[in-house]
């Protein structure tokens, strides 16, 4: 299967997707690191796919969203953007908001 | 010119922005993934411009990318972006 097949595949087949660096134990990023730490604050399950397992992986994913960086976040197979736009749409609240139109459970931890 | 200066030219001239501030900050990077001898890899871009008017986030980061695709592939391997429109 080509790496675009690949790609297509895993974001049609899971609701959120993270294209990162390093793994959701051990991210090998600090970009990547800061997505995965916003997707488990607000609770979301997604499958972390590691592009430094794969070439071919790691340049078809900047290929296939027009988008020259990693990490990547997919959600129902629509890219939603790297690391600064999750950040923003998370400060925002748009992010959880975003995730529970989609029918995907996520949400603020309530403050203590 | 340094990358800095040269990112930043390129973004005047892109977006005529409002505001614009480009900081290299390769410097912490020092030593991690993508950081090289003499730096220049690592950079911020907080840019403000009316060209970004009705342009969704996705949007404005690519169209700064494209901009700078000669710099992603000579030696910038990070680009930190704040866009809006303004």
């Amino acid at each position: 299967m080509s790496a675009q097949d690949t790609i297509k595949s895993e974001i049609t087949s899971n609701d959120v997707v993270l294209f990162m660096k390093g793994t959701h134990e051990f991210p090998m990023c600090g970009f990547s690191g800061q997505v995965v730490q916003i997707l488990d604050y607000v609770g979301v399950k997604f499958k972390g796919i590691n592009v430094l397992d794969d070439a071919d992986l790691r340049q078809g994913i900047k290929d296939y969203a027009n988008w020259p960086t990693i990490p990547q976040l997919y959600v129902k197979g629509e890219f939603i953007g790297g690391c600064d736009i999750v950040r923003e749409m998370f400060q925002s609240g748009e992010l959880v908001t975003h995730l529970n139109e989609h029918g995907i459970a996520a949400a603020m931890p309530a403050k203590a | 010119m340094t990358m800095r200066e040269r990112i930043e030219a390129k973004l005047t001239a892109a977006f005529s922005p409002s505001f614009l501030a480009v900081t290299d900050d390769s410097h912490h990077h020092a030593g991690h993934g993508g950081s090289r001898e003499g730096g220049e890899t690592h950079f911020s871009v907080n840019i403000a411009s009316p060209a970004f008017a009705g342009k969704s986030r996705v949007d404005m980061h690519r169209a700064i990318n494209a901009v700078l695709a000669d710099e992603f592939a000579e030696r910038v391997h990070a680009l930190a972006i704040s866009a809006r429109a303004g």
